[in-house]
């Protein structure tokens, strides 16, 4: 070490850029981690204690009564169920259909290969806007149905094409022997594609899941006057939204309202977690896959 | 997350001409086994016939018809969600009315459209939909590559990998929670305000909720808190993709970190940064509305309303839905037109492109 910095004559500046360095990126640790210990601290609070504020990483009265009341609530947990359902659907059902298509795509010799990628490719471009997907929706009886959550999203254009450039790096051989063996293009997508994909399909299936467990317009949007339909991002939305004073969102219902009146930080808190803890407890174990899929897809080297 | 979806297409392209070469070949390889297996050409063969041209297309069907059953559903699907609703633009021309069919629907022309451009609360809106576009794409675009610079001049592995894997954490939680929590540290007893009192920079804590020329600064801020580790991940892959003796004679030249940085690790990414920046630009009018729907409130509505979220009050929640569709449409047309000129105009100058 001593012999590399005196060869580099640079040992001041270095060191200086290194502090500084070193400084600023903890400053950005603490800003990104701060907000999730307090929202923590404060959901593990006593929520009349809370209210004297001064709560910043620890609580000061510690109870678990708020998770406890939180679960109390019907609203909540019908919405706990409906976003466990649409996650798990919605992933699986993206998953197998992009990854259906992407394995049809990548084979060169499929006939209709190059208008099928550019007839998807063309999506990601075009959009036709929040109004006629709203009328298309209701002209197909999608509104107010779990189908809404699940079909308009099933196929994605960008993960179609990341799990494409996957199956374009595995040598082409396999498939060529499997077909020998006389097996069809379904057994080969399905007994050799598939388990061979596993890495880009856990980068997939986690971005399936976040998009999914995430959402929160399409409940407002098309199912909002269904409470058996509401997911619990929704319903987070709602009682963060209806003590927000001068909302422009008056049409939260009655419940909402009666929650935010009886719910106070605490809770809310509470709440946030419960929302967010699935994502932090799956993310750390996919985090080796989506850092490479991230890559593989956006990246042109 | 936007400007990757749509970088993809890039991808796609590129990938797609490497391995034509290898295609032709496997190719070849292919129909002779395909020859060899299949009854088709078993008949074929009996009957000696070389094989058809107009033929040959209804032939492949049917010897890909695992590829077809795998592919039409979904191209099937993709018209429905994707296309048809381009056939909707067409409310945007007529007075529609929702009871009745297309064809009793009345043409009314550009109606629609000069009524939106006789707006004064279509350019308000405007307003806001640009400045809060280009302040996200000023900040959005320039923190996750300095991030990812200076993330990469780390020594300590350790600290390298915590502080990334920690700042791609937000990316990962909803919008609605952000905004909860944003609202949280910006409350009048919120970090921020005590921060600032117990630093004397301010007397009285301030509400920044409640003040509509701050809005634009907290959406471009929560947005940058929220996705820089991510937006970061494509620098941090392309800097590690540079070659480290590059690295090595410049230190053996007597260049700083500074240098180094100026030197070699920007101008390696370039091309990532160029290409980017182009999407960026391109999806200028489409920033979306999920923060400034969940941040705004009628407080601050001179300051928040974007075109998308102007659409959705005129379009669905009063159902005027000619008059939403006009202003979806004109948020598309000039994207498409911003994509395209952006473009064309690095290709020219930069000799980039992503189309």
């Amino acid at each position: 070490m001593a012999s590399s910095s005196k060869a580099f004559n640079a040992t001041k500046g270095e060191r200086t850029f290194d502090v500084i360095n070193y400084i600023l990126l903890g400053l950005v640790l603490v800003i990104t981690l701060y907000p999730f210990l307090n929202v923590l601290a404060i959901s593990l609070n006593d929520s009349t204690d809370t209210v004297r504020g001064g709560i910043y990483i620890w609580p000061r009265e510690f109870t678990l009564e708020n998770y406890k009341t939180i679960f109390g609530y019907t609203s909540l947990v019908q919405g706990f169920k409906i976003s466990i359902l649409r996650t798990v659907i919605g992933t699986l059902l993206g998953l197998i259909s992009s990854s259906m298509l992407a394995y049809t795509l990548s084979r060169p010799d499929f006939r209709s290969r190059r208008f099928v990628s550019v007839f998807l490719a063309m999506t990601m471009y075009f959009s036709g806007g929040m109004v006629p997907v709203y009328i298309l929706m209701r002209d197909l009886h999608l509104l107010g149905t779990f189908g809404i959550y699940v079909l308009p999203g099933l196929v994605s254009a960008f993960n179609v094409f990341v799990i494409r450039s996957f199956i374009d790096g595995l040598p082409y051989a396999l498939q060529e022997s499997a077909k020998l063996d006389g097996a069809n293009d379904f057994v080969i997508y399905y007994k050799i594609i598939l388990p061979l994909c596993k890495p880009v399909l856990a980068t997939i299936a986690l971005f399936l899941a976040v998009g999914q467990w995430n959402s929160w317009f399409d409940t407002y949007l098309y199912n909002g006057n269904k409470p058996s339909l509401t997911t619990l991002q929704y319903e987070l939305m709602k009682i963060l939204d209806s003590t927000n004073q001068g909302s422009a969102m008056t049409n939260a219902n009655d419940l909402a309202n009666q929650m935010a009146n009886v719910s106070p930080e605490s809770i809310k808190m509470a709440i946030t977690i419960v929302v967010t803890l699935p994502i932090l407890v799956v993310y750390p174990f996919l985090q080796k896959y989506f850092v490479g899929g991230m890559t593989l897809g956006a990246v042109k080297a | 997350m936007e400007t990757l979806t749509a970088n993809s297409a890039s991808t796609n392209e590129s990938v797609s001409s490497v391995p034509t070469e290898r295609e032709q070949q496997n190719k070849k390889s292919r129909w002779k086994g395909f020859r060899k297996h299949s009854n088709l050409s078993e008949n074929e063969s009996a009957t000696g016939l070389p094989p058809k041209r107009p033929n040959g297309i209804w032939r492949t069907v049917v010897q890909q018809k695992y590829l077809y059953l795998m592919s039409l559903p979904f191209v099937i699907w993709l018209f429905v969600f994707n296309y048809l609703p381009l056939w909707g633009w067409t409310m945007a021309f007529q007075n529609y009315k929702p009871a009745k069919s297309f064809s009793e629907q009345k043409w009314v022309g550009f109606d629609n459209f000069v009524r939106l451009f006789h707006d004064d609360q279509f350019y308000l809106v405007l307003r806001n939909t640009l400045a809060m576009s280009v302040l996200g794409l000023i900040f959005g675009f320039i923190v996750p590559i300095v991030f990812a610079i200076l993330l990469n001049e780390v020594r300590g592995m350790a600290f390298k990998r915590v502080t990334q894997t920690v700042s791609y954490l937000p990316h990962f939680v909803s919008w609605v929670v952000v905004a909860g929590i944003i609202s949280n540290l910006l409350s009048m007893d919120g970090i921020i305000n005590q921060l600032l009192v117990w630093l004397h920079l301010i007397d009285e804590p301030i509400q920044f909720m409640a003040k509509g020329t701050w809005f634009w600064g907290i959406v471009t801020a929560s947005d940058v808190w929220k996705e820089t580790g991510w937006n970061a991940i494509i620098y941090l892959a392309a800097i590690t993709g540079i070659d480290k003796e590059l690295y090595e004679a410049a230190r053996v030249d007597g260049a700083g970190r500074f240098r180094q940085i100026w030197n070699i690790t920007i101008p390696g990414i370039r091309s990532t940064i160029m290409v980017l920046f182009i999407m960026s630009i391109g999806h200028l009018l489409s920033i979306g509305f999920e923060k400034q729907m969940l941040l705004g409130n009628s407080l601050v509505t001179d300051y928040s309303q974007v075109l998308d979220l102007y659409a959705l009050n005129y379009g669905i929640k009063i159902a005027h839905f000619s008059y939403g569709t006009a202003i979806s449409m004109f948020n598309s047309v000039i994207s498409i037109i911003l994509l395209f000129t952006v473009n064309g105009l690095f290709k020219k100058f930069a000799k980039e492109s992503i189309m």
